[in-house]
This record gives structure tokens, sequence and C-alpha cells, in this order.
């Protein structure tokens, strides 16, 4: 792993060390490598069917499919590529959705179950289908972040088209029971789609083993290039789905649009790396992980984790601090690419609904910091980090110009 | 390098990534940083994206507020469509026959506005239309969608009369500007229009990535409802982590092709040239020569001979052309662009089209029009030869 390693000492170079790894990942220089033919001596728009400049350009998207597909156990025609997980999750379950409802024919079915902690993006296009009618449920979790699969049964009526649980949390990284629900929703009847953004490349996942019926994908969460991702839709049974726009037929006519050959082969080698590496890479980050919260716990007063620990990612952790606020923190913390949550509703003030759906209060959730760490994250990084964090929560609980204002 | 690259003269599928695109799409690969984290890597991401923003708004002459980045142009035609629709609840839309497919299946029951025999659109049959109710949805505000320059002839559209017509109906216009921008000058107000589809890769930027830019009369309203939802990003009307290197790329390949406008236009000399040599020949028919066009477009027949056997003999000689738009691949399907010109099937079956870029040379138009005389030779003769047979 060593050999590639653009961040290793990054810290001394003057740039912060990146532990921001559920936000946005590099890019492996082994994608890099594989996707820069693309961009220029083979351009060709891979839809063009006269000459080489297609062909090629198809026959390497075509590759790209099939080792995305195997690295979830799918095969190549069920993976659609989409412009990103977000637009994924709207194709499944706006898809999904909308068809039951052009389904004129006598479909009663007119609800969808998720969970209070799924992505913002799953969460909006719920929101935007209970607008149009459509009823919602959503699953709470317990403390540990998971969802109960008894109150999932029996949330499941007649009328539900579709249960759409997170893989993994972006936020506190744990791992929801799939295979279990999977089991549950097929013995149901209905769809089961997973937000597995964050899942992808880090742990095993198999939508046959799980029964998952839509799976989306991320390139840019698991080291291959931004502006990419993927649906996984079942063929068989075969899952319906409204596209979310209209034009040339492209992807089976569920997401039209020229494909971006470059891309399409750097979320293809992506996949391919990460089911060579996973395991081996779930280990050595398992053992940096604990070996930087040992140290972490050796120094720092009050300190909360948030989110099983167990059913976890091993390159997540979600951590509180008494009686100190994240932003002062990451503020005190230069040397230190961290976040207080998701990166997505950028600079909003509000405490992460995830960590309230968890039932941990206001002060505790303002405390809160998301370490990332991943593939060219080195222990000399998260030795750093140990220290840096630990110091800067000793001078900011100790200080009394940083003490939390008094709820 | 392997295997030998032909001439491409396929420049409106799609143009390759030119050297200052290319190299901004590399560095930006190796930058880390979700645009929306507030960390350093983060405001270095949002930095270098609005910095593109701004280089796209020039290229089209609008705010930078006002441009939204998609993955591309048909999610950028569908989401002023279909967000339109959905937002303002104007369900009723009226495009040109010869729109790209995207537009024309946006939505259930376009109303599509004539062209004539030429390929341009009728004013006169928009306004028309647009003082009558239609059938499925009556007098509602309208949405007119025509494009700037056509895919498959080059045709430039009138599209400052259509907004001017449509704006005295109350309607609004969207424009399809993706093969225009970067072969002629283009102006978002000049133009009246109330927004314009854009993409990268037809532009010397990377393919996935392209932009709906809306003129300031509309950005004011909220009358746009968003295809993607999520995070909030592009101002919540499009979801989702942007796409950072396609962007960057689209920022600089937008500032190149503003750059390169001149040069661009001088392409028309080419076009004029294969036009005079080829249309000497019995029977060839250029489209659209009466009309306005792009530069860089050409599309003609040889006739008797069917397009998709051209391109195969073009290919074998090393020479990459297609016979119209490279969208739902394998099917060989007549165009409606040419089919709504009135041209007949037969005819149309034997066009091809001729599109040309920043880097392409002399040699390859010299390349093309020999090669272009020695299929025809050969066909001709085996023609002969089963017709005395």
């Amino acid at each position: 792993m060593m050999t590639h390693d653009p961040f290793h000492g990054s810290a001394q170079k003057g740039r912060p060390i990146y532990l921001d790894y559920q936000a946005t990942t590099p890019i492996d220089p082994r994608v890099l490598d594989d996707m820069m033919p693309f961009f220029t001596e083979k351009f060709g728009n891979p839809h063009s069917q006269g000459h080489l400049y297609g062909w090629e350009a198809e026959e390497a998207v075509e590759s790209a499919r099939s080792k995305i597909a195997a690295l979830i156990g799918a095969s190549d025609k069920e993976i659609i590529f989409t412009s990103g997980a977000t637009e994924s999750n709207n194709l499944a379950i706006t898809g999904t959705a909308r068809l039951q409802k052009s389904d004129a024919a006598g479909s009663q079915k007119n609800h969808i179950v998720t969970c209070v902690t799924d992505h913002k993006c799953v969460l909006e296009s719920c929101a935007a289908l209970e607008r149009e009618g459509f009823d919602l449920t959503y699953l709470p979790v317990s403390g540990n972040g998971l969802i109960d699969l008894d109150r999932l049964r029996g949330s499941i009526t007649d009328k539900t088209i579709l249960v759409s649980i997170m893989s993994v949390n972006n936020e506190i990284g744990v791992i929801q029971p799939l295979a279990e629900i999977g089991a549950i929703c097929r013995e149901k009847d209905v769809f089961f789609h997973t937000d597995a953004a964050q899942a992808v490349g880090k742990i095993p996942l198999n939508v046959v083993e799980m029964a998952i019926d839509l799976m989306s994908i991320s390139g840019h969460k698991f080291y291959g290039p931004m502006g990419i991702g993927a649906l996984y839709v079942r063929r068989r049974p075969r899952v319906r789905l409204d596209p979310l726009f209209s034009g040339g037929g492209q992807e089976q006519g569920l997401r039209p649009g020229t494909l971006a050959a470059p891309l399409c082969v750097g979320l293809g080698k992506a996949a391919e790396i990460a089911a060579l590496e996973m395991d081996d890479e779930a280990g050595r980050l398992g053992r940096l992980r604990d070996r930087f919260l040992e140290k972490l716990l050796s120094r720092a007063e009050d300190v909360t984790i948030n989110g099983d620990m167990e059913k976890r990612i091993p390159g997540n952790l979600n951590l509180s601090f008494t009686g100190v606020l994240a932003d002062n923190l990451m503020a005190g913390l230069k040397d230190l690419a961290l976040s207080s949550g998701a990166a997505c509703s950028s600079g909003s003030d509000e405490p992460s609904y995830v960590l309230k759906a968890l039932g941990i209060n206001d002060d505790l959730a303002a405390a809160s910091i998301r370490v990332g760490l991943g593939r060219f994250t080195t222990e000399q990084d998260m030795d750093f980090a140990a220290d840096a964090i630990a110091a800067e929560v000793d001078r900011q609980q100790t200080h009394p110009g940083y003490r939390a204002p008094a709820a | 390098m392997g295997i030998k690259h032909p001439v491409y003269l396929d420049h409106n599928a799609t143009t390759a990534v030119c050297p200052a695109a290319r190299k901004a799409v590399a560095c930006a690969l190796d930058m880390t940083g979700n645009a929306s984290s507030v960390h350093g890597p983060g405001r270095a991401a949002r930095k270098v994206i609005e910095d593109a923003r701004d280089r796209v708004a020039a290229l089209v002459g609008a705010r930078s507020a006002d441009v939204v980045f998609t993955s591309g142009g048909t999610e950028a035609n569908n989401l002023a469509i279909r967000g339109l629709q959905q937002g303002s609840g104007r369900t009723r839309v009226l495009a040109s026959a010869v729109e790209h497919t995207s537009v024309l299946k946006a939505a259930p029951d376009i109303e599509t506005i004539p062209v004539d025999s030429e390929g341009v659109v009728d004013l006169l049959a928009l306004d028309t239309m647009l003082s009558e109710p239609s059938s499925a949805n009556g007098t509602g505000p309208a949405l007119v969608s025509v494009m700037l320059a056509n895919n498959e002839t080059g045709v430039i559209q009138p599209v400052a009369e259509v907004a001017a017509v449509a704006r005295r109906h109350g309607a609004l216009v969207h424009c399809d500007a993706v093969q225009a921008v970067g072969k002629m000058p283009v102006d978002i107000v000049a133009l009246g229009v109330h927004m314009m589809s854009l993409s990268a890769h037809k532009i010397g930027g990377p393919a996935g990535v392209g932009a709906l830019v809306l003129a300031e009369d509309l950005a004011h309203s909220t009358t746009l409802s968003a295809l993607i939802l999520g995070g909030g990003q592009e101002r919540g009307r499009r979801a989702g982590s942007e796409n950072l290197p396609g962007i960057v790329g689209f920022g600089v390949a937008a500032e190149e092709a503003l750059k390169n406008l001149p040069k661009i236009t001088n392409l028309a000399g080419w076009r004029d040239r294969i036009e005079d040599e080829l249309g000497r020949h019995a029977g060839v028919r250029v489209f659209s020569g009466g009309a306005p066009r792009l530069a860089n477009t050409c599309c003609l027949t040889m006739p008797g001979i069917a397009a998709d056997r051209q391109i195969i003999a073009f290919d074998l000689a090393g020479i990459a052309l297609s016979a119209g738009a490279a969208c739902s691949s394998g099917k060989v399907e007549p165009s409606h662009v040419l089919a709504a010109m009135g041209v007949a099937v037969d005819e149309a079956d034997t066009a091809i089209r001729v599109s040309f870029g920043w880097n392409t040379t002399n040699q390859d138009i010299y390349a093309f029009l020999t090669t272009w005389d020695d299929i025809y030779a050969r066909a001709k003769a085996v023609i002969k030869d089963v017709e005395a047979a």
C-alpha cells in the first residue's frame, strides 16, 4: 500500500492530514492511470457505432460495468451508470414509486419505508413523494444507530412498495443488518433498496445473498472519480423504474445521456481494486482506528463514541467531547481536515439529525467530530491526530473562553 | 501508440478533451475535497468550482450565480422542461420537430413546431400554435424549447425571434445550445431565452458534466423544481456532490472555446470546400445549404449508398464519422431531423454527417474528400455491375 500514498506525511508538507474519507476520498493513482487515456486519445463517444473511437470507449465502459457487477455479485446488465449516489438514490426511490402511480391498472400501493438516519438525498426524495401523496414510514434507530428488525417487519403493509435503508451511515459508520432486512422484504414481497455509497468497497456486499433489489453506488467514496455512480437494478425478479429523465435511450432507457467513458472506467477500476484489497484494507484500518482510539482515550477526558462499535466500518469514528464545541475544535485543529458531520448542507449550524436520532442531546451533538480514515491514512497520521485532538480538547475543556455556553 | 487512430470527423458526437482542459482535469483529480466540506481541502474545492462557474457563465454572457451544473446536456434539457413543469405547473410544452431526443421525450404531449425544408423553425406556425388552445393542455402558459444549432444539419435557428414570439404570448423559452456554444457567439441576454442547456464534452471538455444556465428574469422566480433532490447543492436546483474534475474541465474548456471562437468560425472554409467539391456529383444533396449553419457541420448524401455502408467504408479507410446522432446505440433509425424537413426516407438513408473541431487539420479534410470519391466510385461500379447483370 505504501507505494501509492499521496498523503504520506502530508501535514509536514503544509497541508492538513486528510481525515474526512466519508465526505470524499482521494482518487487512487491506479484508477487515475486507467482513466487518463479516455480523456485524450481514446476520447470517443461510447454510443458512436460507426468507428473505432466509439467502439473502444464502449468496450471500456462495458468492462467497467462487469467489474462493478462482480464486486456486488450482480450481473453486468443490472448495473446502470449514473452521475453519482444522489442521482441513484433519487432514481431508485422516485423511480419505483412513480411507476406504481402511473401503473394505473389497479395498483393501490403507495407506501414507502425508510429510516430517519438515511442520507439527506434519500429523505428529500421521500419527502417529495410524501408531498405527491405517498405514505411514508420513517423507522427510528436505537441508541447505537441500528434499526429494529421487528419494527421494520411491523411497518410493512400490503400497500408497501419499497423499503429503503442505507447500508452504512455516513456520519457514524454503522452497518445496518442488510441480509436480515433483505430477507424480511423478500418474505413480504416488497422491493429493498439500499444506499450503499459508504459501504461499497468497504464491506462485502452481495445482492443475491442479501436479497437486495436496488443498490446505490458512488465513485468518489471509494477512490474512484467524482461525477459517477451506479444503480444496481435487479432483473430477476425484475424491478421496473420510471426514469428521472428522458433522452437518447442509453442505459436501457433508465438513464439517458452520453456516458462519461473516463469516469465509468475509473469506477470500474475502483471496484476491481476494492474487490482485491478490501479484506486486508479493512484489517489495516481497524488496527489503525483501535490504536488511535486507545491513544486518544488514554489522554482525553469525557469522550463519547457515537454509534455502535461492533457493527461499524473500520474507517469511521464519531466522537463527542463533553464541554467542547465541534466548530471550535476544528478551528483549533488546523493540521487536520475533519468534519463535524455530513458534508452536504454546507455551513449549516443545525446539529446533526443523525446524532439526534440516536437520542444524543444537543450539547453532545454539537461537540461531535467525525474522523474518517482510509486507504492513504498512515499510522503516523493517526498518531499525530490522536495527539493533536487530545491536546486541543484538553485546552478547550480547561480554558474558560472555550466553554460551550450553558444550554 | 498501439492502434492507429483514424481521422476524427465526428466532433458533434464528442470532442477530445483539449490540452488546457486536460491539464485542469488532471490537477483536479489530484485534489481531495468535497466542495461542501468546511475544512481547507473542501474550501479549495469550492473555490475551483466557483471559478469554473464564472468561466461557463462568461461563455454565454450569463451571471455566475445562474449557472446550474448538471451531469450533461441530457440532464440539463430534462431539468429545464420537467423541472419547470413540476415546479410551475406549466404543462404545455412546444418544441421544434428537429430537437434532440432528450428534449422531445422530456415530457408527454410535447407539441412539435414544424420546420421548413431547410430545417429552420417556422415562426408563423409557432405564433399560431401559441394563439390557439392545444387539445391536451388548453391555452395555459407554455414553455417553448428551440435549439440554437442542430446536431445533424448544423442549422442555426432564429432563437431570438422565437423568444420574441414566445414572450409576446407569455411563454417561457428554453434553448438547447449544446451544439452551438464554442462554434458561434452565444449570448443568453441577446437571445432573450429563459434557460439554456450546455454540455462540456461537445466543446473540448470532459464527458459527464453540463449546465443549465438561467436568465436573470427566471432565476429570480422559484419556478424550477429540482429533478435530483438531496444535500441542497447548486442552490437547491441539483443535488449531489459536485463533479469537481468535470466542472473544472468544463470551465477551462469554456474559456478556451471563447478564446478560439474566431478560429472555429473559419472552419466554414472547409465545410464550403467539401460541399463545393462533392456537390459537383450529380444527385449529391447538401442539407440545409440555404440556411444559416454552424461552420463545422456538413450533412450530405452519397446517392444510392446507404449511410451505414458509407460509415463502414469510411471506417475501413481510417475516417471516423457518423450517420447522425450518437445516441441510443445500435439502432439505425431514420433521422427525425431530416424527416421533419420533408426528406424522403430513401434519400435520408444515404446521408452522413461530417463534423470537425478544434484539432481538425487540412489533411483530415483532404483524406475525407479523396476517400469519399473513392468510396463513391467503387459503389457506383458495383451498382452498374448489378444493373448490367
